[in-house]
């Protein structure tokens, strides 16, 4: 029925799993929020993901050890990151082509790891809940904001911390101009490819991060093609979010919502088709996308390779 | 004056700089062959040359953006190796850019701090810089705001940012690199001043230029380069404009084409109140009322984007006109489409020529063509006539002395000036009623700008319209009858070639209307 969806117990689940629902396209977003703003369109982070969620479930289910788990996918992440940027930075690729590349590398890994390493679908003990002391007692608001999982904490503190090195430490500065003038930031010995490469890498770890806090923190389980469109969907975040760390956190929050609700839609057994359902986020991608378009002029040199002519 | 060694912002002066037998080579070019340059504290040495001739690659290795593949170089005597900015940063060497280096959405002081170690350590120390810049502002008496965002400032006080950032890294040596290219007269006044103050306090200073009234006037000494090589220095006192003209061409030069007196004929084009946007949604024309007779070059002065490329576009079909009207030889053409104003003999000389002058991968031959390609005798239902074409192309390109392998060669491998050969002939072979001209000369050398001259005057005294849009004061000075002045979108005023100097133009061209009267607020 329509009208339980307006009871109590049930808009507050729907808020407590929004906001854990965030969580992935936190980490992946945020990541790919330091790449663009550096000038580098990062297509494959749903491949980054896909291979940080195989290796922290892996990890996980065979040792037991969360935090060992996240490591390994920060680093596979990173290796991820690593080659794409030298195929962005080195090879001065079409970053758009290249980003698919990555994206079609790690889902077919992932897969075939999947299926040589495991073969059947299995679940894992993942991060606990923590209820936060006295705040997690509060009626309603202790459910959704204070009794989440290490991971979902995390990813929300992630986002002042990205504000702060993007617009107060000169590491940001750098990071800034170079996306907004690669040749500007060489001429002033700034290192355009170091940039790059940092930036590169940082959003491959935090999109193995991303992927990890699905396998292990919020569904306990691998499957073929988990992430189903969701890096894609933190691409779109970035530029929903004009580029800022805050603006990226409502973009994530507006969608987890939204994906929240269509779960307890179908949860609740209201007679909506579950394609429609499960169609909601993508549409309001569109959507937003098309809304958000000409609102905030992304960086300057986004998807343009630098390089000095020597 | 403190030590006669310390400079005012407090760094060590650099008393000499040489570089010896300097050659870079690229791919199939000789940039540099074993060129000797020096440079002294309390003087400028003004580097003149042609496109091409190997300027920019000099004080690209002097900066450290290239690498020589010979020579050295020798500060206060001693030899230094200098392989990116950074290095030269460090030695007190800065370089203003032609294009500014500047990232337009971060504000005075970021730029300023870029790349630059702070003072609290991994966080951006933006109040200290904004501190120290106020004093270094002050002391070489340059106003700048620190909190500004660089899109908010004008073209000459973005150059001021180029300084004060030089200076903040303690630039001793300062390569100025076309300075003057985009700045209005007054501007250039204020910048030599800055110069000359910069010299009295014993900086040295590289000026590069190809306007030679402006080397004249603000250096010491005078070194040319041609093909790469350096043809000679001397004292900026002995030498003479036609001196330099020559040297750097390496043949007589003719400076002011011979316009002759020609009678003007009846109005060809008219435009009356024509208003119409911009790329950015602002206003781009603003009720501009001006006509272009026969035999006559009306120059539309201005700085670069008070609306040129609008006026331009709206007149040529590409941009819709919102408001007045546009009048072709009496008929009413406002908002026609490009190919009805072609029908009407109206030719176009574009501002972009490599992308709206012509098709990079065509021909030669296929891009002389273009505008009547789909028209007798050049096709027939629809087939191209190739031999008819290939003989076009082949008296064209003797007819506009085309410098080409072959009618066959792409486009994209022309020099500048040839590619702008290519245009002006197809252009101005098809016996327009009127001409637009769009920066015609901008980035050619002396020589095919001496041509493209050349050929439009020939065209005013064939009785022909043109209508020249130019950011090159004495392009505008040289050629035009009546001259327009292009501030934000409005005619400020249009004057006769007699009445017209630079610093009345210059004023229009800031927005004054009068020198008494108040800028105009928009």
């Amino acid at each position: 029925m329509i009208s339980d969806l307006f009871s109590v117990t049930v808009l507050v689940g729907i808020l407590a799993s929004g906001i854990r629902l965030a969580t992935p396209y936190l980490y992946a977003a945020i990541g790919e929020t330091f790449a663009q703003r550096s000038g580098v369109l990062n297509l494959g982070v749903e491949g980054q993901m896909l291979l940080g969620a195989f290796a922290a479930f892996y990890v996980a289910l065979t040792t037991g050890n969360l935090g060992l788990a996240v490591l390994v996918a920060m680093l596979v992440g990173a290796i991820m990151g690593l080659a794409m940027a030298f195929v962005t930075v080195n090879l001065h690729a079409q970053q758009g082509i290249s980003g698919i590349g990555f994206y079609l590398f790690g889902l077919g890994m992932s897969d075939l790891l999947f299926q040589k390493m495991l073969g059947t679908v299995e679940t894992v003990r993942g991060f606990p809940r923590i209820h936060i002391p006295v705040l997690s007692d509060i009626p309603g608001l202790g459910q959704i904001f204070f009794s989440q999982n290490l991971m979902v904490y995390a990813a929300y503190l992630l986002v002042p911390i990205a504000w702060f090195v993007l617009n107060k430490t000169t590491l940001g500065l750098k990071i800034r101009s170079v996306g907004e003038n690669p040749e500007a930031a060489d001429s002033l010995g700034v290192s355009v490819a170091g940039v790059r490469y940092f930036t590169i890498v940082l959003g491959g770890t935090l999109s193995g991060v991303a992927g990890a806090s699905l396998s292990i923190a919020l569904l306990n389980v691998f499957q073929q093609n988990m992430t189903s469109g969701l890096g894609f969907i933190a691409v779109a975040l970035v530029y929903f979010g004009g580029w800022r760390p805050w603006g990226v956190l409502g973009g994530a929050l507006l969608f987890s919502m939204v994906n929240s609700l269509q779960l307890w839609i179908q949860v609740l057994g209201i007679p909506i088709p579950s394609d429609i359902a499960v169609m909601m986020p993508y549409v309001l991608t569109i959507l937003v996308l098309v809304a958000s378009v000409s609102r905030v002029r992304g960086p300057s040199a986004l998807t343009k390779p630098f390089e000095r002519e020597d | 004056m403190p030590e006669a060694n310390i400079l005012p912002s407090g760094k060590a002066r650099i008393d000499s700089l040489e570089m010896r037998g300097v050659t870079k080579r690229f791919p199939g070019v000789l940039a540099n062959d074993r060129v000797d340059f020096d440079v002294k504290s309390g003087e400028v040495h003004a580097l003149l040359g042609e496109n091409g001739a190997g300027k920019s690659t000099l004080m690209k290795i002097l900066y450290g953006l290239y690498h020589p593949d010979e020579g050295e170089i020798l500060l206060n005597g001693k030899p230094v190796t200098i392989s990116s900015p950074n290095d030269s940063i460090h030695l007190g060497i800065g370089m203003i850019h032609q294009h500014f280096m500047l990232v337009q959405t971060l504000t005075v002081a970021e730029n300023v701090a870029l790349g630059l170690p702070s003072s609290r350590g991994l966080l951006t120390d933006l109040d200290r810089v904004s501190k120290r810049i106020i004093e270094l502002a002050d002391i070489y008496g340059l106003k700048i705001d620190p909190s500004a965002y660089i899109w908010q400032l004008s073209v000459g006080q973005q150059q001021r940012v180029e300084i004060i950032k030089a200076l903040y890294r303690g630039a001793a040596l300062l390569i100025l690199d076309e300075p003057t290219a985009v700045l209005t007269p007054q501007e250039v006044d204020e910048l030599f001043t800055i110069m000359n103050q910069m010299v009295k306090d014993g900086h040295a200073l590289i000026f590069i230029s190809h306007k030679l009234h402006e080397v004249v006037e603000i250096s010491h000494r005078v070194s040319v380069l041609r093909d790469g090589r350096k043809i000679g220095t001397r004292p900026t006192s002995e030498t003479t404009k036609q001196d330099l003209a020559n040297w750097m061409v390496g043949r007589e030069v003719g400076f002011a084409p011979n316009r002759g007196v020609v009678e003007r004929g009846e109005v060809r084009l008219k435009l009356e109140a024509v208003s119409c946007g911009s790329d950015r949604g602002t206003p781009g024309l603003r009720a501009v009322s001006l006509d272009v007779q026969a035999g006559e070059i009306l120059g539309i002065a201005g700085v670069s984007g008070n609306g040129q490329r609008e006026l331009a576009e709206a007149v040529t079909g590409l941009r819709k006109v919102t408001e007045g009207k546009v009048t072709l030889e009496g008929e009413n053409v406002t908002n026609l489409l490009p190919v009805e104003l072609t029908e009407r003999m109206l030719s176009y000389v574009p501002e972009e020529r490599m992308r709206d002058g012509m098709i990079r991968n065509f021909s030669v031959a296929e891009n002389m063509i273009l505008r009547e390609h789909h028209k007798m005798p050049f096709s027939r239902s629809g087939f191209l006539n190739l031999g008819e074409i290939a003989r076009h192309s082949a008296e064209l390109i003797t007819k506009f002395q085309v410098k080409t392998p072959s009618q066959e060669t792409l486009a994209k491998n022309l020099s500048g000036g040839n590619i702008q050969k290519v245009v002006i002939a197809r252009e101005l072979s098809r016996k327009p009623r009127v001409i637009l001209a769009a920066q015609p000369t901008r980035g050619l050398d002396i020589g095919a700008t001496e041509y493209v001259r050349q050929q439009l005057i020939e065209q005013r005294n064939a009785g022909t319209a043109i209508l020249l849009i130019s950011e090159d004061l004495d392009e505008i000075l040289s050629l035009s009858d009546r001259i327009a002045v292009i501030y934000e979108g409005q005619i400020m005023d249009i004057v006769p070639r007699e009445e017209a100097t630079p610093a009345k133009l210059g004023l229009l061209m800031a927005g004054v209307k009068d020198e008494s009267a108040s800028v105009v607020t928009t």
